[in-house]
């Protein structure tokens, strides 16, 4: 029993790495509605840019608002420069588009920074923070982190004026702008929050997973398959999603004989897709309906 | 009137400039050196499996990430029917493709369930988890597990002027001549029309009286067919299958070669194809360092002034 609970919180570990980035793939959908394949070469760059400023000797907490504001004015710029003109195009033009800006940020990161491999520190420490449970300051802070941002976005979403014309902007364009909201801004401050907390959640990974280009790779296919299974409309259920999908990793990794540890992502793949067969919008999400 | 008349004329330049290719490709390769030859056959394989993406995608408008993984199977159920001397490779391609027809049927069920950006996202997780499967321990006395199977060339028959490289170029012509006729005559006809209809409007498309399921399913399964097969002839190609071939990036590769060729126009194929296999390295020609930012800065741009495709702009 003691060894089950203590995979389920190895689960519950990893799986806050995958649940802060399926933050960010949600707001962006939110925004968008479209799924950001170069979310994750953006937070690296901007985990890059903290290291810089780090190597700089600045404070850990004003890198990390620095790092958060720049983030914030990158991804406002990409939407203004690049994004805007292919606002009306076709889903698949905009993922091949998102698949240049991939290579655009993971070829310029690795060209700037090189591709060798760099420690980040973390602002929590690294001794274990529950000593029974081997759950390590690092992480517990990460849950912390990953909890204050779904709170701020709930109050953000649900309270604001601004939070409620972002959603009015992404879900009916025509009658947003209708009743005033620019949706070019919103969707512009929607590409500036995505890529914030894109940010955050590269800034907390890179201590565990260690900083190179290519860091987030698979963390990215991880965190869509929680956005999925949570819903990619429910900011809280893409983080119980990260969850999920990392606690069923862990499980089959250890339990399954023989394939487990081999298949450990396929076979979290494959509960996703069953998960989609069942509940078609995910667990938390809004169905859509058509109309004729 | 005036379209009445203008069809044929334009299908006569379509016919005109296809024979003028045709005799282009059957010439190319007595011109060329045989590293050329080879890389020309890579493009052609590329090009049927960007078809058969674009049957799914561009005529019947689900979404695939995954393609790859097709191709994937393809490529290995050639070399393992032909590292054991099982059979022919013609008839191993084809083989290859009736696999594939009923792996795409078996994932067009689930499919049909999941649309658009959830859609892409299923087969998206498809590509990623091939090459673990293909990997996988219990499948190695048929996969090669991480090492993966080596192939012969097959040989130019005798009697004909042809080396090993042109011989091979021709068999990949052929196949693509004979797919691309394959594709074009189902398009053209009855499931073309039920695809293109479940494409524009599903539920119209049902009101209509066309069997969605079956349309979608069955393009699901021809474009299984065709990418396989391009997998079989990839294995021909490069002469060797393994696990790590077969990545994520193929399936974006084959996506990318989709839109930029233009999606729903068959030729288009061909466009992509160039630009997926030979974009990589003119990039790095431009810059050792920043190949990723040229190649997607170029990308950006093919989007952003060819959003139909560079077939498109050949079109006009």
């Amino acid at each position: 029993m003691d060894f089950f609970v203590s995979q389920i919180l190895s689960g519950v570990a990893s799986g806050t790495i995958y649940a802060c980035l399926a933050l960010a793939v949600v707001m962006i959908y939110q925004a968008i509605h479209h799924l950001n394949f170069a979310q994750g070469e953006m937070a690296v760059f901007s985990t890059y840019l903290a290291w810089q400023m780090l190597q700089w000797g600045l404070p850990y907490w004003a890198v990390f608002v620095l790092a958060i504001a720049l983030s914030f004015a990158l991804g406002w710029l990409l939407q203004m420069v690049v994004m805007r003109p292919f606002r009306d195009a076709p889903m698949l033009s905009n993922i091949v588009v998102f698949i240049a800006l991939f290579t655009i940020f993971n070829s310029l990161s690795g060209f700037i920074w090189g591709h060798d491999i760099k420690t980040f520190p973390s602002p929590f420490g690294s001794g274990p923070f529950i000593e029974s449970l081997r759950v390590s300051r690092h992480q517990a802070g990460m849950m912390a982190v990953s909890a204050v941002i779904l709170l701020l976005l709930w109050g953000f979403f649900r309270l604001t004026r601004l939070g409620l014309a972002l959603r009015g902007a992404a879900n009916n364009p025509a009658s947003a702008s209708l009743v005033g909201v620019s949706v070019m801004t919103m969707t512009s401050l929607g590409w500036g929050m995505a890529s914030a907390i894109g940010a955050v959640s590269g800034l907390l990974v890179a201590p565990i997973v260690f900083l190179e280009p290519n860091m987030m790779l698979s963390i990215l296919v991880y965190a869509f398959a929680g956005a999925v299974v949570g819903g990619l409309t429910s900011p809280g259920g893409a983080v119980l999603g990260g969850f999920i999908v990392g606690i069923v990793e862990t499980l089959v990794g250890t339990y399954i004989p023989v394939i487990g540890a081999e298949l450990k992502l396929p076979i979290a793949l494959a509960l996703i897709i069953a998960v989609l067969l069942f509940q078609p919008a995910g667990l938390f999400g809004k169905r859509t309906i058509q109309r004729l | 009137m005036t379209t009445a008349t203008a069809k044929p004329q334009k299908s006569r330049a379509g016919l005109a400039i296809f024979a003028l290719l045709l005799i282009v490709a059957l010439v190319l390769p007595f011109l060329i050196d045989g590293f050329q030859t080879f890389q020309l056959t890579q493009v052609m394989v590329l090009a049927i499996a960007i078809m058969g993406l674009n049957l799914l995608t561009g005529f019947s408008g689900q979404f695939s990430l995954g393609h790859g993984a097709f191709y994937a199977v393809g490529a290995y159920v050639v070399a393992y029917l032909l590292s054991n001397e099982l059979l022919a490779y013609p008839l191993a391609i084809l083989i290859a493709g009736l696999v594939c027809f009923v792996l795409g049927l078996a994932f067009g069920f689930p499919a049909l369930k999941l649309d658009g950006i959830y859609l892409a996202l299923a087969t998206f997780s498809l590509a990623v988890a091939m090459p673990q499967i293909l990997k996988l321990s219990l499948l190695d006395q048929w996969t090669g597990g991480v090492g993966g199977i080596v192939l012969s060339k097959p040989a130019a028959p005798a009697g004909l002027a042809l080396d090993d490289d042109q011989w091979l170029y021709m068999v990949v012509l052929g196949f693509g001549l004979a797919l691309f006729w394959l594709a074009r005559n189902l398009l053209g006809g009855r499931t073309g029309r039920a695809f293109l209809a479940v494409k524009d409007n599903q539920l119209a498309a049902q009101a209509m009286g066309i069997n969605v399921t079956r349309a979608k399913v069955m393009a699901f399964g021809y474009s299984a067919m065709m990418t396989g097969m391009a997998g079989g002839l990839s294995a021909l190609v490069t002469q060797y299958v393994a696990p790590d071939s077969f990545t994520l990036f193929l399936s974006v590769n084959l996506l990318v070669g989709l839109v930029v060729g233009g999606v729903g126009w068959l030729p288009g194929a061909l466009l992509g194809a160039v630009f997926i296999h030979y974009m990589p390295t003119l990039a790095e020609g431009v810059s050792q360092g920043l190949q990723g930012v040229v190649y997607g800065l170029v990308l950006i741009a093919i989007i952003y002034f060819a959003p139909r495709g560079l077939g498109a702009l050949v079109r006009r």
